[in-house]
């Protein structure tokens, strides 16, 4: 937010040189031409890539047959993609589903990775934080596949470590079969979640934390504030705008579900009805059944929905004196 | 008097102590896994289904190691990893940096406008059928040149976040650097060849490390643009394919000691841990030696912008 407030400002100051109002668009044009030919490569990857296939929307509003031609040949049928999707009761489920596991992940990412932050700043042994920075973020930088491969053998009935150490511990009396019922499923992906990146994320907020100004600890600590006092008075307040920002930019992603593999991967038969995700369900449509139409409808619902969110979180975060994203 | 100086001895020997333990718990958490594979992968397969292996193998032997690349295909999928991860990150990471220079200057005309459609493309994006219909429209399908050009999960030529990191890092520089080139009659791109990237250096580490990963744990790719062809196939293609149909035995209450005894003294667990390590491995020996490049990359580049 300050920095464009920043930009406008610049840009509606006199420039510098005053010649330069005086030039026409083309005589600018030409004299940065070298600048305009080291960006419109990448500015025509982009639309390509990213805004050509918006065309492939058009799919949504046909029942549209791979043998039917061109797009423009297909058959209109209006919204009624949209209104099948909202009538079927397997969609629902699926946006349930959807919305759950996208808040239980951002809930638990969000106040673990804080925690986290907060206690490793406590920690004085400069060589000891360092390492245990490092080990945290090790599985940030694992794929999915192998992140997927490693919980599901720890959740293991056999020799699964989580059941080992229940067992150990008296906690249960038998192994819990995780990854064959529902009721665990979403859990698990949030403590997935968790496991793979809060090392990662923490790292934003250790550097927020860092720059927060040391003389208010030192004059807090001349009060007599004790540690929790100064965490909850002083360094939470000093983050404040980060962790706002990141909720923003994450509310944007809500319905990306937390994460697409890790529901692809770990999802079964058994739990399916808990598992499904909107972007499985445009997975299973699209290729699976050959289904493009009802897939890329349901994929626009995913986007339309995202930036309406992004829009109202960033505009409720205005109205409320807050940092703000765009 | 006496129970204030007592409280402030006695509270943060307590809390440090707690909070070390705490620490070392979550090195424990996050490491064992990890270590548990290893061992897994160096010990006997038919020995693994017993149970009981925890950090160290029990019998040692590389025997599985040698079945992940007796096929061949394991062994060629990693090549092609290799292969695309270096171009990817190479071309990427100049192709981000230049166009980070070209944002970064306040007298470019579409600075803006070219910002805003970039910023746009990381809240959107068309799904995955739009896109797989231009793949095919372009040819593209089950050629080496998707992995490269197409945008797909995490693997991407050049992201939004990327130049805007980057981005940010120029524009801390010294505007008289840039000045002093242009006296010395240097035109923009040359002033970003000769100035500009030489200094980028930390911040290119930091993006050369972030397209990296993309590119080394990609899948999806695979599987949707080039999965009839098998000499295209990626390492993390490969591990999906097996871990899928080991998947199974975790969720049902069969055993894997059957499949144990069907090769000797190699198991699909075995196998799969293995190949575990080979695609772990390449960036678990790189990441801590960029550690400091991609925190102060991450932190300069921030969320501010």
């Amino acid at each position: 937010m300050k920095s464009t407030v920043q930009d406008n400002k610049i840009e509606a100051m006199p420039k510098t040189k005053p010649q330069r109002r005086n030039q026409t668009f083309w005589q600018r044009f030409v004299s940065q031409g070298q600048l305009i030919l080291m960006s419109v490569p990448m500015l025509i990857y982009v639309i390509i890539f990213a805004y050509v296939p918006l065309w492939g929307w058009l799919m949504a509003f046909q029942q549209y047959k791979p043998r039917g031609g061109s797009i423009f040949s297909q058959q209109w049928v209006g919204l009624d993609q949209f209104k099948f999707l909202f009538m079927d009761e397997g969609f629902t489920r699926v946006l349930r589903n959807t919305i759950a596991m996208s808040v239980i992940s951002l809930v638990l990412s969000f106040i673990t990775a804080i925690g986290f932050a907060i206690l490793l700043q406590e920690i004085k042994r400069s060589f000891f934080k360092r390492w245990i920075q490092t080990i945290s973020y090790l599985p940030h930088f694992l794929s999915w596949v192998i992140v997927t491969g490693i919980v599901a053998t720890s959740l293991s009935t056999e020799d699964g470590i989580v059941n080992i150490v229940l067992m150990k511990l008296h906690l249960i009396d038998s192994p819990i079969l995780w990854l064959g019922e529902g009721k665990y499923f979403w859990g698990i992906v949030g403590a997935s979640n968790v496991w793979k990146e809060v090392g990662w994320n923490a790292i934003i907020y250790l550097a927020a934390i860092s720059a927060i100004d040391p003389s208010l600890y030192e004059a807090a600590e001349m009060d007599g504030a004790s540690r929790y006092r100064k965490i909850w008075h002083i360094t939470l307040p000093g983050i404040k705008p980060v962790i706002i920002i990141l909720l923003i930019m994450n509310l944007g992603w809500i319905l990306n579900g937390g994460g697409f593999e890790v529901q692809y991967f770990l999802g079964n038969g058994q739990v399916v009805d808990w598992s499904e995700t909107i972007d499985i369900f445009v997975l299973k449509y699209g290729l699976r059944i050959g289904n493009y139409s009802l897939g890329t409808a349901a994929g626009i619902f995913k986007t339309v929905v995202s930036i309406v969110l992004l829009f109202m979180a960033n505009s409720i975060a205005k109205r409320l004196g807050e940092e703000r994203l765009i | 008097m006496r129970t204030a100086t007592k409280r402030v001895r006695v509270e943060p020997f307590v809390f440090h102590t707690l909070n070390t333990i705490f620490m070392i718990a979550i090195a424990v958490v996050t490491l064992y896994p990890f270590l548990n594979t290893l061992a897994v992968s160096f010990n006997s397969g038919v020995d693994t289904t017993r149970g009981g292996i925890y950090v160290l193998p029990r019998i040692w032997t590389f025997s599985n190691y040698k079945a992940v690349f007796a096929t061949g295909d394991v062994g060629h999928a990693f090549w092609v990893s290799i292969a695309r991860t270096v171009v990817a990150t190479f071309v990427g990471v100049f192709l981000t940096a230049m166009l980070a220079y070209a944002l970064s200057r306040k007298e470019f005309m579409f600075r803006r406008s070219i910002t805003i459609i970039f910023i746009l493309t990381m809240y959107f994006s068309a799904g995955v059928i739009p896109t797989y219909f231009i793949v095919k429209d372009l040819h593209l399908l089950n050629t080496f040149l998707v992995y490269i050009l197409v945008p797909s999960g995490t693997a991407g030529l050049i992201s939004a976040f990327n130049v805007l990191v980057v981005r940010t890092y120029i524009k801390t520089l010294p505007e008289s650097l840039i000045e002093s080139g242009r006296l010395d009659g240097a035109g923009d791109f040359r002033v970003f060849m000769s100035i500009i990237l030489p200094l980028c250096a930390p911040v290119l580490a930091t993006i050369s490390l972030f397209i990296a990963v993309g590119q080394w744990n990609s899948w999806f790719d695979t599987f949707l643009y080039t999965s009839s062809r098998q000499n295209l196939s990626t390492l993390q293609f490969e591990l999906m394919k097996l871990l899928q149909s080991t998947m199974n035995s975790n969720t049902t209450q069969t055993s894997t000691s059957a499949a144990g005894q069907i090769s000797n003294m190699v198991t699909p667990l075995s196998i799969r841990a293995a190949i575990t390590i080979v695609a772990a491995a390449p960036i678990l020996v790189v990441y801590p030696f960029l550690q400091r490049h991609f925190v102060t990359g991450l932190q300069v580049g921030g969320v501010k912008e």
